[in-house]
């Protein structure tokens, strides 16, 4: 049984097609990334897997439970699936330990002390743990997205969406936010990963999709879609990243 | 070796030197600033006052509104009224910040469904701002007891605390609602994608960054609303204005008035002070911080 099964999915904003039949079909353990030109609807297609946008057309379902039907408790359905964003979003409001507990308490319904311990633990493992009563404002980009990671790892997800989580941060930022996200692979964390990173996507992921026109128009193992693309449009998208010295 | 670590050493004495120099020279323009101000200020008093008391009505102002004798006669009487605005003020304030709260959650309410709810919202916000105070506690004050309904209270103060409850819980939920607005949507998306119910977003995430930006302009409307608690004097509370209004008329003399001034002034001055400081330091801190928000 697959981690995360999609298929034909269709989503538009308006008369704007963004995903224009998704079909996918992703395992446990493995981590995908999602590649290709902005606009392209690798961020429609996670905010589509967790619920946060309503689908047009097709099916989604994570470890054999459809979450596109009707009726679908989305709340349930979210805390099985974490995900980060680009602009980390974390709760202003609220000190690193506050914003790591929140879901676990009020979802979850753990109690504070368990939560909080559980909340310290991953925050060391992530080297955040003189964090713990900092503020957001007072923390660099790349400490708030390790923050907004944690976050979402304190609600023990099965599948963590990854939504270009280093493109607001600055060149040397990116490295410490790769390295949280590589150590989740290693531990086996199931991740789809929409970035523009392509170094480290060759390097992590299991499989590449290159998304175009709203479709997946080549997946393969890294090393084939980075090594030997087959179709023209990726071929032509992996030449503009290398000029761009990206790759 | 040994001369350049000299000069060095020297550079540094005449930087802290200067410093030190400049520091006094600012030190010297401030108490110099103090005293310029203090002065001009002194001269402009002396002006208009001389001008004021030279004028040929002042006389007859003077005696209509600046009595020693009725300031001092009417003070306690016109003090224990004060009391009870500031009872109206308290009480409408306690049911006026709850209420508009909720009035612009229901406000805030997504989709088809809450519709009747959302329209209510708008109606009833659209209708107490639209309507002048004092017509609204002279319908409930006045028009309400009136009926003769049993079970109903004629207390006007109780029907004037009606009235601005429902006025003003229509401008706090303006307020309310441009600060549940404010915060931006990602937030929501954020607490949602953790799986919070949308009522634990909503008291969590939303309502937290909300209130807190809207503290200032809250604080406002507790002016307006002090102030406008003098209104439930004509239907007939004994509050500090009518309480003042019976001196003057007994009196032929006006200085009731400007006691009950005195009290209110008393209150709202330090209110509005509160409220510049408070937006002065949230300003600073946006702007310490930055990306705040």
């Amino acid at each position: 049984m697959s981690a995360l099964e999609i298929e034909g999915l269709r989503k538009s904003f308006g008369k704007n097609l963004v995903l224009d039949g998704i079909d996918l079909s992703i395992g446990e353990h493995e981590v995908t990334c999602l590649i290709g030109a902005s606009g392209s609807g690798k961020s429609t297609l996670l905010r589509c897997i967790n619920l946060l946008e309503p689908v047009d057309a097709g099916r989604i379902t994570v470890d054999g439970d459809e979450i596109t039907r009707r009726g679908v408790d989305v709340n349930r359905v979210r805390r099985r699936i974490g995900i980060v964003f680009q602009a980390f979003n974390l709760f202003p409001h609220m000190s690193v330990l506050e914003n790591v507990t929140l879901a676990p308490r009020l979802a979850l319904k753990q109690d504070r002390r368990s939560a909080e311990e559980h909340a310290r633990t991953l925050l060391d493992r992530f080297g955040l743990s003189d964090k713990v009563d900092a503020y957001p404002d007072h923390l660099s980009g790349g400490q708030q997205q390790r923050v907004a990671i944690v976050r979402a790892l304190a609600m023990q997800p099965r599948l963590m969406l990854l939504d270009e989580v280093t493109s607001a941060l600055d060149p040397e930022l990116v490295g410490e936010v790769l390295d949280v996200i590589g150590e989740l692979a290693a531990g086996g964390m199931t991740m789809v990963i929409a970035t523009h990173e392509m170094g480290f996507a060759r390097d992590i992921a299991t499989r590449v999709c290159f998304l175009d026109g709203g479709v997946i128009l080549e997946q393969g193992p890294a090393a084939q879609i980075f090594g030997s693309p087959r179709e023209p449009r990726t071929q032509q998208f992996l030449q503009r990243i290398i000029a761009a010295k990206r790759l | 070796m040994a001369v350049e670590g000299d000069r060095s050493s020297g550079t540094e004495v005449d930087e802290s030197r200067r410093s030190r120099i400049l520091g006094a020279l600012a030190g010297a323009d401030g108490r110099r600033g103090v005293a310029i101000a203090l002065l001009s200020t002194i001269v402009f008093v002396v002006v208009v006052g001389v001008v004021i008391a030279n004028s040929p009505g002042w006389p007859a102002v003077h005696k209509g509104f600046l009595s020693w004798h009725y300031f001092k006669a009417s003070f306690p009487e016109i003090g224990r009224a004060f009391l009870l605005n500031c009872k109206i003020f308290a009480i409408a304030e306690c049911i006026i910040l709850p209420f508009a709260l909720l009035i612009a959650v229901l406000r805030s309410l997504p989709g088809p469904v809450f519709f009747p709810l959302r329209a209510l919202a708008i109606v009833y916000a659209d209708f107490f701002r639209g309507v002048p105070t004092i017509l609204v506690i002279a319908i409930l004050a006045l028009g309400v007891p009136g009926l003769g309904i049993a079970g109903l209270t004629n207390s006007v103060v109780v029907w004037g605390i009606v009235a601005l409850v429902l006025i003003y819980s229509a401008y706090v939920s303006e307020v309310y609602r441009a600060g549940i607005e404010s915060v931006h949507p990602s937030q929501e998306a954020a607490a949602r994608s953790l799986g919070l119910t949308r009522g634990q977003t909503l008291r969590k995430v939303i309502l937290p960054q909300a209130i807190r930006r809207v503290i200032p302009p809250l604080l406002n409307d507790f002016i307006g609303l002090q102030k406008d608690t003098a209104l439930v004097g004509t239907v007939g509370a004994i509050e500090a204005f009518n309480q003042a209004n019976i001196d003057a008329d007994g009196s032929f003399n006006f200085t009731p008035y400007l006691v009950a001034t005195v009290f209110f002034v008393a209150i709202t001055i330090p209110l509005a002070r509160l409220t510049d400081w408070l937006i002065a330091r949230d300003r600073r801190r946006r702007q310490a911080t930055g990306a705040f928000g």
